[in-house]
């Protein structure tokens, strides 16, 4: 049985019909063609697929697409305004925080939130919070860096 | 790999709920957060038929603090409930457990309900629930019971929920004055289920002396193992108690099985050592226990409002 379902994905209202058993994850990417999110592991042990749902991360292959009728959803395609990079994203940049890049919009994702919550973090409060993405590239130092690279850029923008 | 195909219901009551799990019976399953279904499903490990959706239910989504204790409703996520500073206040160890299960990004949207329901004997809140002598409220079409938690696990990934049922709340009971809790575990990595934990509750007398105290296993047994150490902790000071006989008394009544992650040796080696750690943690928080000038007051003051706790 199919679902009529409405999302507002990264601020556009879009409306799409699913199978109950459709992933968010393979709704963003199939339905919508947002291939931005990326899919590792299919049962919430990888971070890859983290979006914001409502603003706040979820595993978006851990969530049903018709579960979240009517919700906001922002994926990594919808972090940047105005044309120029957010700030966390010119921070992964700047911080070399990737190398293949496909553990990076589940990590853009759950930083961007976190940073939200939590705008001066120490270092063991960023490894927490990055504690459920995997990263098979780096070695996280970078990535570590990137986080703490971000809040300061956030901190001079702000003040 | 994706997850087989089943009926999706939607309802947006819980009469409606209520109704349709009634209908589909054993072939009917809840979806509340899904952190552990639809691991499930996309492993193909499960195939229900029908998936009831309780997501758009209102009214529960609540956290009740009362001087009797925690009513936590199904749609409590763990992280509200971690970041709860009412339910802390009477009952400090929903959070100390929850800042140990998975992710923060599962906590967003896996429920303390759905976590008891789904029975894993490695997971944190079925031994907080087991600890604390706390219960599991179950609605069907037409009725309501409430399943104490020592009846609500009844083995690896089994409870009492019986098909038709669905668990609308649970209830995480307070402690007396000058009590104290603590969770201790180990995991191979940050976030993953523990090889071993414990969660431990202590009380102690006028005298600071250990007046009870308990523990309950993770991940050495079908379902969590609470373990009564009262007799060898006391009554005495926590400084002055023979930590080795208390763990020893510990792991009489438990036996661990080997897998992938750790020997049964080995584990049983962990659960003493973590056993003994929450114990000293838990007494340590019972002696600056505010409440401890007024212990007796405050214990009352719990039992009195036992009943009314779910207002
Ligand atoms: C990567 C990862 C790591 C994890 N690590 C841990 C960990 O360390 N410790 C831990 O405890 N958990 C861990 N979890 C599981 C997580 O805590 C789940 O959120 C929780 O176990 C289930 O809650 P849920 O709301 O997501 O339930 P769901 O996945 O929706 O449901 C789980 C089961 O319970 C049933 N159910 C749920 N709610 C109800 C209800 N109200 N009435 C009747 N039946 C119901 C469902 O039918 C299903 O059988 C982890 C999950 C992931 C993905
Ligand atoms: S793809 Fe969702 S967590 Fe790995
Ligand atoms: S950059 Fe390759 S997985 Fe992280």
């Amino acid at each position: 049985m199919n679902h009529a379902i409405t999302l507002t994905v990264n601020g556009v209202v879009r409306e799409v019909t699913v199978p109950g058993r459709r992933l968010l994850s393979d709704c963003l990417r199939h339905d919508l063609g947002l291939t931005g999110t990326h899919v590792g592991c299919e049962h919430g042990v990888c971070g890859a697929c983290t979006v914001l749902l409502d603003g706040e991360p979820v595993r978006s292959c851990l969530t049903f697409a018709v579960t979240v009728d009517g919700h906001e959803i922002t994926t990594v395609e919808g972090l940047a305004s105005g044309g120029g990079l957010s700030p966390v994203q010119r921070a992964f940049s700047e911080c070399h925080g990737l190398q293949c890049g496909f553990c990076t919009p589940g990590f853009l994702c759950t930083v961007t939130a976190f940073l939200r919550e939590n705008p001066a973090p120490d270092h063991e409060e960023v490894v927490e919070a990055i504690s459920g993405n995997l990263c098979r590239c780096t070695g996280y130092q970078n990535i570590v860096k990137a986080v703490h690279r971000a809040a300061e850029i956030q901190a001079e923008e702000a003040g | 790999m994706k997850p087989p195909p089943f009926d999706y219901h939607g309802p947006v009551t819980l009469d409606e709920a209520l109704g349709v799990l009634a209908e589909t019976g054993p072939d009917g399953k809840v979806l509340a957060g899904g952190q552990s279904l639809i691991p499930l499903l996309n492993m193909r490990l499960a195939a229900p038929a029908h998936l009831v959706d309780i997501n758009r239910l209102p009214g529960l989504d609540t956290i009740e603090a009362g001087p009797g204790g925690v009513r936590v409703g199904a749609l409590a996520r763990h992280a509200a409930v971690e970041r709860s500073a009412a339910a802390a206040a009477v009952q400090p160890l929903l959070g100390q457990a929850l800042r140990l299960v998975a992710h923060p990004v599962i906590r967003n949207r896996g429920t303390v309900v759905g976590s008891l329901v789904h029975a894993d004997p490695s997971a944190e809140m079925p031994a907080v629930l087991a600890l604390l002598g706390g219960s599991v409220r179950l609605a069907r079409r037409g009725g309501e019971r409430e399943v104490p938690a020592e009846e609500f696990f009844t083995g690896p990934m089994e409870s009492a929920l019986l098909p038709g049922e669905m668990a609308v709340s649970a209830f995480f009971p307070a402690l007396p004055g000058r009590s104290g809790t603590a969770f201790r575990e180990l995991a191979r990595r940050h976030g993953d289920y523990a090889m071993a934990g414990v969660a431990a509750a202590v009380t102690l007398d006028d005298d600071f002396r250990i007046a009870a105290a308990r523990v309950a296993c993770v991940s050495v047994g079908p379902v969590p193992v609470v373990v009564d150490v009262t007799a060898a902790c006391g009554p005495r000071p926590a400084a002055s108690v023979d930590w080795d006989a208390v763990a020893a008394a510990v792991l009489d009544r438990i036996e661990p099985e080997a897998d992938i992650h750790a020997t049964a040796e080995y584990r049983r080696h962990l659960t003493g050592v973590l056993a003994v750690r929450a114990l000293r943690d838990a007494a340590r928080e019972a002696s600056e226990d505010p409440e401890a000038s007024d212990a007796s007051d405050a214990s009352e003051a719990s039992e009195a409002s036992e009943g009314e706790e779910g207002a």
